[in-house]
């Protein structure tokens, strides 16, 4: 039998907690206040400098973000798309190259585990971007199929830019193709001779890009952006993920593992959900021929809906951290807030909220008891809340080709 | 929604017993009933193939459980099967010292040893029987609240009760005992209690030391008509194999050889999936309202029905299922009887396992993926009680030989068989000294070959192990343990589904039973 010896010897770098990435030398100058966080065991700004500032600048101006400990998955093979369609609920077989769409996947019994983004790279080559790591789902999923699955996370170097001004603002770094770049579209430049994949999207809900690099390309693709500030030219702020909180609920966009236990992690029975329960019936195709959890779909949709995850604005601006909801002013409990951002574009408290249904219907009404604090004297308050079946903020900017240029 | 009707209200994949037990209750319930087989006969594993000429066997050479309900139900006995008398079980000892075990007694031990077997055997038969209902019976689906799976939980514990508290601890306590603790427990002689534990380990990737199921296993082949003594029909296994075909036949069934399934056919729709039929190796498409496979689980979902119509979770359960094959074969062509030393005329199961360490040994020996180094055996000569078996005045020898591994490390090789095969020779001619001059032809059979030869993922006895983890409503897995599947219009009617392999029918019947209750 052969034995596999263990490497006794310490890491050089086993202090290093968390993994500075491609960018990193170059965000710390960006981030007076050392307010780091994990993601993804990488050390990632929770706030650079100023909240207000960075939410602004996504809002408002252009925001640059590091993607990189975003979950990446290359998916190539004969059998990729056959792969996929078993393992999301939408059909991915019209999904063309050069383009982008938003996928959830979900386990036997329906029940989601996480939602991301799959690129069409090329002819047969995808590229899932996920919430949470998926490695071994993917390897679970792959089975008697003819296909490569290889977790890229730290294989790319990635940049989020977003913003009203993110169009000007990367066209003037020098990238190509981005005049005629629509939503959910994927397009090549070369930058100073590197190669450079622009995508049209994010988690904004605004206009904005993704770029993937070679991390060895990180810091000059970096460079190329913020020189223009340097230049004096346009106003852009790095974000941390604190800024991209806000913005995310405003978008109403979900947070696996925060709006909803993802299945994978769910032990007790009914804390898991599925896409009828998280408001995303629209990415299931029952057309399809199979999925993973289709069955198990089918059914719970021929059944009158128990509770869902909606868009919740809450009257008032004191703000509805874990509040209970109810369905009158002291009534029935009927759910609680997942998670909230107060908009202060909007001016009004946004959340995510899961609550019940009942034949099928949402309550009439819907209160948030809110506990709150002044000078450390704690009250409470009723506010009314109002479900929103759209995002809180759409701009049509969004979807504008060419964007306004600035 | 399909425009057109399918040809069959039933295609039934294999044609081993189970697959045939299955077509003949359907087919008389006058349903549409047609048996594809790849092969060329019928029977499966319980197949009688002519492996030299004028010289016959099947690789399964006895029944030891074959169900007596089943045999009336089917009037089996109208159509030419005649059940045969049980033989002795004879553990071999080099000094001639052997064993031998009837049904309720056992002899070549001291008088301690004898009386404490009438004990032994009496508490195992009180067991046998309040087990014995359940292996005819769909167990119920793990978490479900239905009145039908409710009552099978609680018949199962009311059969416990009635064994009196002290017969039910000790049922609790026994049920997963290693073979090894409870004949220690028991007896005091080495042959003895490897005699015994045989039947609790063959077909099996478990060993004397292993707890599982063996306590079970043994209890599952008391089912039968003979408390699980080996037994050959009068027509020999073949008379079986032809009385199934012939019920069938009778009641309008087809049954078609050469018919390899490529594929099962599923579709999908909105309203989700559904089996519609198979397609065959040549490209012919047949429909049927329902396909029931009695092919081992993983071929039938891996293999025919393809993971881009199964669901993840389900898919790689299945891929799981412990399937690896531990018994080879050996097929002597005699020119005459073979004199066993000590033994008059050697009409019996005979066992070549001097001790438990014996058996255990072989097993850590294939555990590691290698060849047993003293192999451990079962060996009868069949033609002793059917004669049409092999020429006039000839013989063969059938032996299953324990803890050969379907995957040996460096693989079977042409030199691998041929040093087991002399091996086993070996081994046999220890206590049948003239063997080696009267042998005209020597087929070995490894799990490998069985698997090829014969459809059987692994080569494996039960089709995937029969032990704790896949039995009763795990077996083959949860959402397939009711002969249902995950995809509607797939059932499953082999060995691989409760309540398991061997000569039984069990799961033919419970297939038939299930289909014809749900309809
Ligand atoms: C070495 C060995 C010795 C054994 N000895 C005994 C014994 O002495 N006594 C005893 O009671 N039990 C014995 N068994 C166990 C017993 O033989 C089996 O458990 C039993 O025969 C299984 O019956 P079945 O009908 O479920 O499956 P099988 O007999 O395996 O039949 C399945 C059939 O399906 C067919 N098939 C598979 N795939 C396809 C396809 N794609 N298209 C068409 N047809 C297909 C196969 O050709 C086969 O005929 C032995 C098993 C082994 C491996």
């Amino acid at each position: 039998m052969s034995k596999q010896a263990i490497d006794l010897t310490p890491q050089p770098n086993f202090r290093q907690v968390l993994q500075p990435t491609p960018f990193h030398q170059r965000m710390v100058e960006h981030c007076p206040i050392q307010n780091w966080m994990s993601w993804n065991g990488y050390q990632t700004p929770r706030v650079c400098d100023q909240l207000a500032s960075e939410y602004f600048a996504i809002r408002s101006t252009c925001s640059v973000m590091d993607l990189t400990p975003m979950e990446k998955y290359r998916i190539i093979g004969p059998d990729a798309v056959k792969f996929l369609n078993r393992l999301v609920t939408r059909d991915i077989s019209g999904l063309k190259p050069g383009r982008v769409t938003y996928v959830i996947w979900c386990n036997d019994e329906g029940k989601v585990l996480d939602d991301g983004t799959l690129f069409h790279l090329e002819q047969g080559d995808y590229r899932l971007c996920a919430q949470h790591h998926q490695l071994d789902w993917l390897l679970l999923s792959s089975l008697g199929m003819d296909v490569s699955i290889e977790e890229e996370t730290h294989n790319i170097a990635a940049l989020s830019v977003q913003g009203p001004t993110s169009f000007s603002v990367l066209s003037a770094a020098g990238l190509q193709g981005l005049d005629t770049l629509k939503p959910f579209g994927i397009c090549q430049s070369v930058l100073h001779g590197f190669d450079v994949t622009i995508s049209r999207t994010g988690f904004t809900g605004d206009l904005g890009y993704e770029l993937w690099v070679d991390p060895s390309n990180g810091l000059a693709l970096w460079d190329a952006i913020f020189m223009l500030k340097d230049n004096g030219l346009f106003d852009i702020r790095t974000i941390g993920l604190s800024a991209l909180e806000m913005v995310r609920i405003e978008a109403g966009f979900i947070m696996p593992g925060d709006d909803f236990n993802t299945a994978e992690s769910t032990i007790r029975a009914d804390h898991d959900r599925s896409p009828y329960e998280l408001g995303l019936g629209w990415l299931v195709d029952f057309d399809k021929p199979y999925f993973t959890g289709k069955r198990a779909l089918i059914h719970e949709y021929s059944q009158p809906i128990a509770r869902r995850l909606v868009k919740l604005q809450v009257e008032g601006n004191k703000p509805p951290a874990d509040s209970f909801l109810y369905d009158g002013k002291g009534g029935r409990r009927i759910g609680t807030i997942k998670s909230h951002s107060w908009s202060p574009i909007l001016k009004t408290n946004v959340c995510m909220a899961d609550i019940e249904y009942r034949n099928g219907l949402p309550p009439g009404e819907i209160w948030a008891e809110i506990y709150y604090q002044k000078e450390l004297e704690w009250r409470a308050t009723w506010a009314k809340c109002s479900v929103s079946e759209k995002p809180f903020w759409v701009h049509p900017r969004r979807l504008a080709t060419p964007p306004q240029a600035f | 929604m399909r425009v057109n009707l399918p040809q069959y209200d039933n295609i039934i994949i294999g044609a081993g017993h189970n697959g045939l037990v299955c077509a003949a209750y359907l087919a008389k319930k006058g349903q549409s009933v047609l048996v594809l087989e790849a092969s060329d006969t019928l029977g499966g594993l319980a197949a009688t193939r002519e492996f030299y000429p004028g010289y016959k066997i099947a690789v399964a050479h006895s029944l030891s459980h074959f169900s007596p309900q089943i045999v009336s139900d089917l009037n089996l006995t109208d159509h030419g099967f005649k059940s045969g008398a049980p033989m002795p079980t004879i553990g071999l000892d080099l000094q001639g010292k052997h064993v031998v075990v009837t049904r309720d007694t056992v002899r070549g031990v001291t008088d301690k040893d004898a009386s404490s077997y009438t004990d032994y055997l009496q508490l195992l038969e009180r067991f046998a029987n309040m087990l014995s209902p359940f292996w005819l019976k769909t167990m119920p689906r793990i978490g479900s609240k239905k009145l039908k799976d409710l009552t099978t939980f609680a018949q199962l514990g009311l059969k416990l009760r009635l064994l009196g508290k002290e017969d039910m601890g000790e049922f609790m306590r026994v049920a997963t005992l290693p073979a090894r603790d409870l004949m220690d427990e028991n007896f005091d002689n080495d042959l003895l209690k490897a005699v015994l534990s045989w039947d609790g380990l063959i077909g099996s990737k478990m060993a004397p030391r292993s707890p599982n199921a063996t306590v079970l296993a043994m209890l599952y082949r008391m089912s039968g008509e003979h408390n699980g003594a080996s037994s050959i029909p009068q027509g020999g296994i073949e008379s079986l194999i032809n009385a199934l075909h012939q019920v069938i036949a009778t009641a309008g069934g087809q049954v078609q050889r050469h018919s390899p399934v490529a594929k099962i056919n599923v579709q999908g729709d909105s309203n989700g999936l559904q089996a519609t039929g198979v397609e065959l190796a040549d490209g012919t498409v047949l429909t049927a309202g329902r396909v029931i496979s009695s092919a081992d689980p993983k071929r039938t979902f891996l293999q025919l029905v393809g993971v881009e119509n199964l669901e993840i979770e389900f898919s790689n359960r299945i891929n799981r299922l412990r399937s690896d094959g531990y018994v080879a074969k050996l097929h002597l062509a005699l020119d005459g009887l073979p004199h066993f030393n000590g033994i008059d005329i050697p009409d019996g199961r005979m066992i070549i396992a001097p001790k438990m360490d014996s058996i255990e040994f072989a097993f850590d020996n294939a555990k590691y993926g290698e060849s047993p180094e003293q192999p451990v055996m079962e060996m009868m000569l069949p033609s002793l009680r059917d004669a049409s078996l092999a020429p006039e005045g000839k013989h063969l020898l059938s032996a299953h030989i324990m803890y050969v591994p379907h995957s040996l490390k460096g693989g079977w090789t042409a030199q691998a068989k041929a040093s087991l095969q002399e091996l086993v020779i070996d081994t046999i001619a220890q206590y049948a000294p003239e063997l080696r001059q009267q042998i005209i032809h020597a087929e070995l059979l490894t799990p490998e070959d069985i698997e090829r030869s014969h459809h059987v993922t692994g080569g494996h006895w039960h089709h995937t192990e029969l032990s704790m983890d896949q039995m009763l409503m795990m077996r083959p897995t949860y959402e397939a343990a009711q002969y249902s599947t995950p995809i509607p219009g797939l059932f499953l009617c082999g060995a691989g589904s409760h309540p398991g392999g061997g000569l039984m029918g069990g799961p033919g019947h419970n297939a038939a039973r299930h289909i014809l209750g749900a309809k």
